[in-house]
């Protein structure tokens, strides 16, 4: 019988989702469901990308230099193999690169947020509740930080990076390097919500009423502030990870990030335009489309969730 | 006299404020000044005074919620108003709060079984998940809600619902005091009347002190057995809930009980209420604090502050004596057919058993 009061809540989970107010307002929203239907496939296929790409781009003994510079549904002149996108100099087929690419970029966008939410979060709930000297120095950290564009912050973090790496392991830690390159200019803004958030939740009497019954500083931040303050979190995280994407793509256009080895949709970009004036197009234009699709989609859907959690605006 | 302290406070002074700087030096704000009280064990103490008058900050000295600026206050006979650590962990376990706001003192994203779990996860973690689900059950059943409320979340329980929580929130950890901040006066009147009856069935049960902190002298006639009335941060009266409703001796409480309202709508031809506003506690007056608006203020008032003395019942106001008021009868003689009535169906109410109508006019007096 003691289990029996928590059994319906359980129950009625999917049930209180679809009852929602969030899921109501989805339901109204054309741009929601397009953004979320474009981003589900965009992440399904960079998932499964060994499964739907036709080709293994970086399996050397898959390539035919023979296929290079093919053009998208055109039959190569000397092999006859036709590629949905075409290929590139190397008789990459692009669209299988493009699935791989994106692979490399969803994954330093999401890890990368992830690592500037944990890193925003902790100084700003840290600085929020104990205040003082502590919230002094980790708020001023973040103005500081702020006043420089975040891709020079992130180059710069990069480049030291880098130095520190063997270069034989370069190519290998090139992805992490960048995830932390990118997080690390990333958190002020997470660390400047929490902290507003937190500032108002500690003042609410729950607070004092959790401090009454015993509980460590550490435990009320986690337990009962956090959870509070997570909403906003959210926002931020959905339109961080368009910015964090488009940042990835930025480095690694300007060479600094994947390596060509690894490449991200920045990479190919990077390689593509190479190739641009000198007629093969589609070896720049489809990973930009991509990466223009992806990016828009997630920051609509970013835009729509803000407007949605947030009563002032409906 | 030899009755048994529970909590004792000792010339506790909290000031709030540094003084502002060297270009705009502000004084600081003296919430508390200089409160020197006993609360004996198992009894309910009130502790009554207009908004600002630094009640609030006294139950949060008390509770060793604020660390008072001087002076001790001490809960068993051991000083506690600095404490830290595991002496201030045992504190925090023998002593509970209740909040004024029902609203916005239970965390809302916490299940009420979770809330009123959770002082039993800090003070008794060795206890397994079962028993404490069953413990909270009971807690919950012992405040008048039901065990499958345990799922639900705070938003969607009343004030009067959510109040009990928090009481059962407080009773979790086994306190042997309670101080209640407002504990009702967020509260309908309606709700109020049966939440002051939980806290004083639970008090009774339970063997707890209790400790009220309140504006509204109703209540705390109804439920207490000592008040200490406050006025910008000093006791200026403490004495038996008799004592102090029927022989107020200090003028400020003259002053407050003739603004209660009186069902019998006769208080009209009474002696005036006080004029004016509180002073500022940053500003407070010289001498007795109440010389600003005092009906029989006396030049000795401005300068002079008085002690609390007298034994039992104490006040603080030196010309007490002179402007003693005559006890007030408890049952004012003319009461009207219509109150008579409604009186017997309150005795009714109160004795126990269950209100039968005895006609058609009684019915539609009461609605």
């Amino acid at each position: 019988m003691t289990d029996m009061p928590l059994k319906p809540a359980q129950q009625s989970r999917l049930r209180i989702f679809l009852d929602s107010d969030i899921f109501y307002m989805f339901k109204k929203s054309p741009v929601a469901i397009l953004s979320t239907i474009v981003v589900a496939i965009l992440v399904l296929s960079a998932v499964f990308a060994p499964l739907i790409a036709p080709t293994n781009p970086f399996d050397p003994a898959s390539l035919n230099l023979m296929n290079g510079f093919t053009g998208p549904m055109t039959p190569n002149a000397f092999t006859g193999d036709s590629f949905l996108l075409g290929t590139d100099d190397q008789g990459r087929d692009v669209f299988s690169t493009i699935l791989y690419g994106m692979r490399v970029s969803l994954f330093v966008g999401v890890a990368a947020v992830l690592f500037a939410m944990v890193l925003g979060i902790t100084l700003g709930l840290i600085s929020g509740y104990v205040g003082g000297w502590t919230e002094t120095i980790i708020m001023r950290t973040a103005d500081v930080q702020l006043t420089f564009p975040s891709i020079l912050v992130a180059m710069l973090i990069f480049g030291v990076a880098k130095g520190f790496t063997p270069v034989e392991y370069r190519d290998q830690m090139a992805i992490w390097v960048l995830i932390l390159a990118i997080g690390l200019s990333d958190w002020v803004q997470f660390a400047r919500v929490v902290r507003g958030a937190t500032l108002v939740e500690k003042r609410k009497e729950y607070v004092e009423a959790a401090r009454l019954i015993g509980r460590t500083p550490f435990a009320i931040m986690l337990r009962h502030i956090l959870p509070n303050v997570l909403s906003p979190v959210l926002v931020i995280a959905t339109i961080s990870l368009a910015l964090a994407i488009i940042a990835e793509a930025t480095l690694s256009f300007l060479g600094v990030g994947a390596p060509a080895t690894q490449p991200s949709l920045g990479t190919l970009i990077r390689i593509g335009q190479g190739f641009l004036f000198s007629g093969e197009w589609w070896i720049l234009l489809f990973p930009a489309v991509t990466l223009l699709v992806l990016a828009l989609s997630v920051n609509l859907l970013g835009d729509w969730l803000r407007d949605a959690l947030n009563p002032r605006l409906r | 006299m030899s009755h048994d302290v529970i909590l004792e406070a000792v010339d506790v002074v909290k000031h709030f404020g540094d003084g502002g700087n060297w270009l705009s030096p502000k004084p600081p704000v003296q919430a508390v000044d200089g409160v020197s009280l006993k609360i004996r064990r198992g009894e309910t103490f009130a502790i009554v005074g207009e908004s600002g008058c630094g009640k609030s900050t006294l139950a949060r000295l008390l509770m060793r919620l604020l660390e008072p600026t001087a002076g001790n206050v001490l809960f068993d006979g051991a000083e506690i108003s600095h404490a830290k650590g595991a002496k201030l962990k045992r504190l925090r376990r023998d002593m509970q709060f209740i909040f004024q706001d029902p609203f916005s003192s239970l965390n809302p994203r916490m299940s009420v079984g979770k809330l009123v779990g959770e002082p039993l996860e800090v003070h008794a973690p060795d206890m397994n998940a079962d028993d404490r689900r069953a413990k909270v059950a009971e807690l919950l059943r012992k405040v008048g809600l039901r065990p499958e409320h345990a799922g639900r979340y705070p938003h969607e329980f009343s004030g009067g619902q959510r109040q009990r929580i928090g009481i059962a929130r407080a009773l979790a950890s086994g306190p042997k005091l309670i101080i209640g901040d407002e504990p009702v006066s967020a509260l309908d009147v309606s709700v109020q009347a049966q939440v002051i009856n939980l806290l004083g069935d639970l008090r009774r049960d339970l063997g707890l002190t209790l400790v009220v902190i309140a504006h509204d002298l109703s209540v705390i006639r109804h439920m207490s057995d000592r008040v200490a009335v406050m006025y910008l941060g000093r006791i200026v009266e403490i004495g038996t809930a008799q004592q102090v409703f029927a022989t107020p001796r200090h003028p400020y409480t003259q002053a407050l009980l003739s603004a209660i309202p009186s069902m019998e709508g006769t208080s009209r031809d009474k002696k005036p209420a006080v004029q004016g506003e509180m002073p500022s506690p940053s500003d407070p007056p010289s001498g007795c604090r109440f010389h600003t608006r005092c009906p029989h203020v006396q030049p000795l008032c401005k300068s002079q502050s008085p002690k609390l003395h007298g034994q039992g019942h104490q006040v603080a106001c030196h010309f007490w004596q002179d402007i003693a008021m005559p006890p007030t009868e408890s049952a004012p003689p003319n009461r009207s057919d219509r109150a008579e009535a409604r009186f017997a169906l309150y005795r009714a109410a109160t004795t126990g058993g269950t209100v039968i109508h005895q006609d058609k006019k009684a019915t539609t007096e009461r609605t």
